[in-house]
């Protein structure tokens, strides 16, 4: 299998945005690329994981302004189901050209909905740009709360940021202390369904971004499909980016693909493992 | 052309082609017309012969056949004579075809449903369940009789408990992108040259799943909303994506929590949910080519290239 799936380009990018940069995950390649977008007219809005009812859950929600794109900036490490809300996009908001941003799950799912669009009438049609993130796996609300309450011992309500990497996972509280804990403690709280995913660097993006391969501050992109390409030619020759080739950075991409060599083997023996759970019977493979 | 043809049954002269995805830039002439003529010529030798057979249905699944659009001109001028079909063609009895679309389920107490229904499976190379009440029952499931001017009319099975269906297309109704891509690829399949055919097969496979479980006299592939539940979450494989609360038509599913909550009260047992999710089946050969297959189905749908 291939670790990191097609792509035209890659390069470590950040936005030229300082406003953006501020509370942005990484480089801010997410924000930037929908706020161009949408005040270029490639996009009339954008399916993005927005503040929820609780703090740090995220909801998916269909931002038409710079300003609700800005809200829901950074990462929050627990499900928001984007696609959940890719009809409402179309027939509630009435958009004709939709961006929706993704983990590679919700990118496999988003390309099965365009091939076999089953009740989605005329709306896959309707995507404009898919933006995918990386991701290893991903937490319910819940483990995410045990994590940063339990184990890293920070309130919920006092958190400033989330990250992980590094082999840790990290909490920043809004008082400027940061907690840490072994990414080890926190394997057992990963969502369950993310252990049979076969992807990493969000293969089935148009573009694909995540911090892993790039230093502080700026975000690993990959340039995916033909859409991406124009778009992504667009951006940086208008300024909106400040790129350098992924060559010329640390840890680069040898480190992009031993995690995903990591991620995808591993998942794959999960597979062949499930396929045997029980006395001559196991689990279902949804890749067959 | 195909589909006018049909209905005023013009009888066109025209050299027989042996290239039918080939642009239709100016529409020829009609040479000749002859109204009096029963029979039409096929005007393109390869097309595949279709129909539309209707069941215990709303005709929705019809109405979503007209819904391609202009596209449904294109698939009957290039790819498909309609050969049988309640509101478009004035046949009677279902003839040989290659491929039958069956909207609708099955009628028990209605004699003629269950003859219809193996003569569909008897004179059809290809079996297509189109829609919810067709694959799974759908809303006739929550049938139970007493109605004018049936009362007797009382129970419904989806058409795989009584014949064997090759292609399940759920959904209610049916999304007609869906229909779209099925037909290209059943030609495809059935006239097209061996990467062609390999495509197709790929693309068809996980419907033809579908229909094979549907088939089975056990499966316990009725339920839909269940199936979500049965077979992705307590498999261990859901991730929270939202592709079955945005595909539901009824609005029975919303994301708890980032997992599906199905008010069961709600789900009208259409398919849509379970066949839409990336966790029932899901092919990396077929939905990561995604650029190249939407690209030549738009291509085979616009042969003029406009």
């Amino acid at each position: 299998m291939d670790m990191l799936g097609k792509y035209k380009t890659c390069v470590a990018a950040r936005s030229t945005s300082s406003e953006i940069l501020k509370s942005s995950q990484d480089g801010g390649i997410v924000t930037q690329m929908f706020i161009y977008a949408l005040e270029e007219g490639i996009i009339d809005g954008a399916i993005v994981a927005g503040p929820g009812d609780e703090p740090w859950k995220p909801k998916p929600m269909v931002a038409t302004t710079p300003e609700e794109i800005l809200a829901a900036r950074g990462t929050r490490y627990n499900i928001s189901p984007n696609m959940a809300v890719i009809k409402e996009s179309v027939r509630k908001y009435g958009l004709d050209k939709v961006g929706i941003v993704g983990t590679p799950c919700q990118m496999q799912a988003l390309r099965k909905a365009q091939l076999y669009p089953v009740g989605m009438r005329y709306v896959t049609d309707k995507i404009a740009l898919a933006m995918g993130i990386f991701c290893m796996e991903n937490f319910s609300y819940q483990s995410m709360k045990q994590i940063v309450e339990d184990h890293c011992n920070v309130d919920l309500h006092s958190l400033k940021k989330t990250d992980i990497g590094k082999g840790k996972y990290w909490a920043y509280t809004n008082r400027g202390a940061v907690s840490q804990i072994p990414l080890k403690v926190t394997h057992k709280y990963e969502q369950p369904g993310c252990h049979v995913c076969l992807d990493y660097v969000a293969n089935m993006g148009d573009i694909s971004t995540g911090s892993v391969g790039s230093p502080d501050g700026w975000s690993t992109v990959f340039v995916r499909s033909t859409n991406g390409d124009n778009i992504w030619k667009k951006a940086v020759e208008a300024g909106v980016f400040e790129v350098k080739a992924i060559d010329s950075v640390k840890p680069g991409l040898d480190l992009v693909t031993k995690l995903a060599t990591e991620k995808i083997t591993k998942n794959q023996k999960e597979l062949e493992h499930r396929a045997k759970m029980g006395v001559n019977k196991g689990l279902r493979n949804p890749y067959i | 052309m195909g589909l006018l043809s049909l209905i005023f049954g013009r009888k066109e002269k025209k050299p027989v082609e042996v290239k039918p995805p080939q642009p239709v830039a100016t529409p020829k002439p009609v040479a000749s017309v002859k109204q009096e003529s029963h029979k039409e010529e096929r005007p393109v030798s390869n097309k595949i012969t279709l129909g539309h057979v209707h069941m215990s249905g709303c005709i929705g699944c019809c109405v979503s056949i007209a819904d391609t659009y202009g596209g449904l001109f294109t698939l009957l001028d290039n790819y498909a004579d309609l050969v049988y079909s309640l509101t478009l063609v004035d046949v009677r009895h279902i003839p040989k075809m290659d491929v039958a679309l069956v909207e609708g389920s099955v009628c028990l107490q209605d004699e003629l449903s269950i003859e219809e229904i193996k003569e569909t499976r008897e004179r059809a190379t290809v079996v297509v369940a189109l829609g919810g009440c067709s694959a799974y029952g759908n809303i006739t499931r929550f049938s139970r009789g007493g109605q004018f001017n049936q009362p007797q009319h009382e129970s419904y099975v989806p058409i795989s408990k009584l014949i064997d269906v090759d292609v399940y297309i759920p959904g209610c109704a049916p999304n007609p992108e869906v229909i779209r891509n099925v037909a290209v690829m059943a030609y495809l399949l059935l006239k097209g040259n061996d990467a062609q055919k390999k495509l197709a097969t790929a693309y068809l496979a996980p419907l033809m799943a579908l229909a094979k479980d549907g088939s089975r006299i056990e499966s316990d592939s009725e339920a839909c909303g269940c199936d979500i539940m049965l077979k992705v979450i307590n498999q261990g494989l859901c991730m929270g994506c939202g592709t079955c609360a945005a595909s539901c038509p009824v609005f029975a599913i919303s994301m708890e929590y980032g997992k599906p909550n199905i008010d069961r009260e709600m789900c009208i047992k259409c398919g849509a949910c379970y066949s839409s999710c990336p966790r029932s089946f899901f092919s990396f050969d077929v939905c990561g080519d995604y650029e190249n297959i939407l690209g030549a189905i738009t291509a085979a749908m616009n042969p003029g290239g406009n």
